[in-house]
């Protein structure tokens, strides 16, 4: 047991000694060359990207153009066949578990909402709490008044101030993505990747939620893959287009809506 | 509301709300106080008067009881269907039953210092697996690192593995299964099919005395209460509520920086140590072990005491393991081809009309009466 806890402490130590000198022109993630495929299928073939810190990137891209594939890519939930994801320009991310990259400070948002549905709402947050994982530490842990103002700030961020004491499985699907976006938060990650936040949400929740990524902008990384055009021109970012495991092009809203590679692919075929 | 601050044992304590230390307080009386009085101090005939066969029933069924609740931890919890407790069991009760062979001394029917069935394949010493089993607290040491020195190992390889559910379920049953095969082998080392009985006596007293049950007894019953105050501090820490939220959402508590396996192997091996516990308490109170307490059906039949009672509960499983052996004890007295299938008929029914079990039934009928 002991182990691992030593391990996942170097790399935490490792990472926030990156991250003292945190500069906006800092290579936050790279994707060298990265390929997968599944039973012959390639639902990556040989992608390269890079995310800057602090930067808010937008992924799109037609059904099966390998978007989440790519996240799986670098949570470890997916081994790519080839090529590497490295994190904060030291850490090789295909080393490590689900829980290590965790923990290193990459958080991740699910497409559909997972969250501990037989748990409180505060409950939820308190689990996502960035602090020690280990068994030892969570049989004794207490949650103190730090803490509780912590959950109380990111449940207001959420908007889920009122909820605090219900069961988080009888929220609303909006609410639970809000739930997930605030787990997240309060995991405290450099990088966010989120898959499709806004799924399943009213208009007047999709704007709010593009306000609360704005506010984010400056303070994490966030990639963000989405259908909802609506919702990706609202957060006025950079914008990276996928298809068929590889990238197709790169720049604003604007501009990648006009490209005739990226109609064809939307509505030709 | 505890803090920071506030002392372990006070937190520990105090998880247990108070309703439950009303119930405890009253278990205690009744089985700490109540019925070893009246079974020392009364004689055959009298009112108050409780029988050996009472109380061996009872000692037993708590026993039963204590297994029921380190089920519940491990599959309640957790989510993780284990049919392998019994094998804890077991482990624990040959264990000490080492010791009790041991403490036969030259009583034996071949009168050596080797227990009968060594003698009868010829041994001349014990094997190595029997050293230091002469000290009472060496094997009881042995009771608790035994089952969980193998849960440790096996959990930590399947865990690791990622098995889960039905598949879990199979693996453990097949490990049972092998140890139930080991066992019954007579070069084992452990008295075949026959196993352990013919017990004389504990650190010197008779064994069958009614001191020494009575003793026995209120032990299983502390040890009982025991296992219920620290599995529920246990399942209100937060330990316990990540053990429920993998049992939920494996994948979200993984990419929250938590690693599920030494969660569940946690739990898995203390849920094993406590069944070895229970084990041991059962031995010298019904006399004999042998293998058939790893048959697969007895492992089968904790998790219908846990489902009957109420998942998730802890206390549910234990009251599902009073409810049914003691029908069982009724049943096979009264309608012995026919109990397999009433305790059938029974699950068929808890898990139909009754998903939350018979704590669960309490639960919605006191809600509906308070409304």
């Amino acid at each position: 047991m002991s182990d691992v806890t030593t391990d996942t402490s170097n790399i935490k130590a490792e990472a926030s000694s990156t991250a003292t000198t945190p500069k906006n022109d800092d290579v936050i993630l790279e994707i060298a060359n990265i390929s997968v495929s599944f039973d012959g299928f390639k639902a990556l073939n040989d992608l390269s990207m890079k995310f800057m810190r602090n930067e808010l990137r937008c992924i799109i891209g037609p059904n099966g153009a390998g978007k989440t594939t790519m996240m799986d890519c670098i949570t470890g939930k997916t081994r790519p066949d080839e090529g590497t994801c490295t994190f904060n320009n030291t850490v090789d991310l295909s080393l490590l578990t689900e829980a290590e990259i965790a923990l290193v400070g990459i958080g991740r948002k699910f497409q559909k909402p997972t969250i501990f549905e037989s748990h409180t709402v505060f409950e939820n947050l308190e689990l996502a709490m960035k602090t020690d994982k280990t068994v030892f530490f969570s049989l004794f842990a207490v949650v103190d008044d730090v803490m509780r103002d912590r959950i109380s700030d990111t449940l207001k961020k959420v908007n889920l101030g009122e909820h605090a004491d219900q069961l988080a499985g009888r929220l609303s699907h909006g609410q639970k993505q809000w739930l997930e976006i605030g787990m997240l938060l309060m995991q405290d990650p450099q990088l966010l990747l989120l898959d499709e936040p806004v799924a399943g949400m009213t208009d007047d929740e999709t704007e709010r939620t593009g306000e609360l990524f704005n506010s984010l902008k400056g303070k994490h990384s966030l990639v963000v893959v989405e259908h909802d055009m609506d919702f990706v021109a609202q957060l006025k970012s950079m914008v990276t287009v996928l298809d068929q495991g590889a990238m197709l092009c790169e720049g604003e809203m604007a501009a990648v809506q006009a490209d005739p590679r990226v109609i064809e692919v939307y509505l030709g075929r | 509301m505890s803090n920071a601050r506030t002392p372990f044992v006070v937190r520990f304590f105090s998880a247990t709300g108070r309703t439950g230390w009303i119930a405890l307080v009253l278990f205690a009386l009744l089985t700490i106080v109540a019925v070893p009085v009246c079974h020392l101090m009364f004689q055959e005939g009298d009112a108050l008067f409780i029988s050996t066969f009472y109380v061996t029933l009872i000692g037993k069924i708590m026993c039963y009881a204590i297994v029921a609740v380190a089920m519940d931890l491990i599959w309640g919890y957790a989510g993780v269907l284990s049919l392998a407790q019994g094998l804890f069991f077991a482990l624990g009760g040959y264990a000490f039953g080492m010791y009790l062979m041991r403490s036969i001394g030259l009583d034996g029917v071949y009168q050596s210092h080797l227990p009968d069935f060594m003698v009868f394949l010829d041994w001349k010493e014990y094997p190595w697996f029997w050293a230091f089993t002469d000290s009472f607290v060496y094997s009881i040491f042995l009771a608790i690192a035994a089952p969980g020195l193998l849960a440790f190992i096996f959990g930590f390889f399947v865990f690791r593995s990622r098995v889960k559910g039905v598949y879990f379920a199979i693996i453990s049953q097949a490990m049972l299964y092998a140890f139930l095969l080991l066992f019954f082998m007579n070069n084992t080392g452990f008295g075949g099919n026959n196993g352990f009985t013919d017990f004389k006596r504990i650190l010197g007293y008779d064994i069958t005395s009614p001191e020494m049950r009575a003793t026995l007894f209120a032990l299983s019953s502390a040890t009982l209460m025991f296992a219920l105050i620290f599995g529920r501090y246990v399942v209100t820490s937060k330990y316990g509520r990540i053990l429920t939220a993998i049992r939920d959402a494996e994948m979200r508590v993984m990419f929250l920086g938590y690693n599920p396996l030494w969660y569940k192997l946690f739990i898995w091996t203390v849920a094993a140590i406590i069944c070895g516990i229970a084990g041991a308490l059962y031995v010298p109170q019904v006399g004999i072990i042998n293998p058939s307490e790893m048959a697969t059906a007895n492992s089968i039949e904790i998790a219908i005491w846990a489902a009957i009672g109420g998942r998730g509960t802890l206390v549910g499983p234990a009251i599902g393991a009073f409810v049914v052996n003691l029908s069982k004890s009724w049943f096979t007295v009264a309608f012995p081809e026919y109990w397999l299938y009433f305790l059938g008929l029974l699950f068929v029914l808890v898990t139909l009309l009754l998903p939350q079990g018979l704590v669960g039934l309490y639960q919605q009928l006191r809600a509906r009466s308070t409304r």
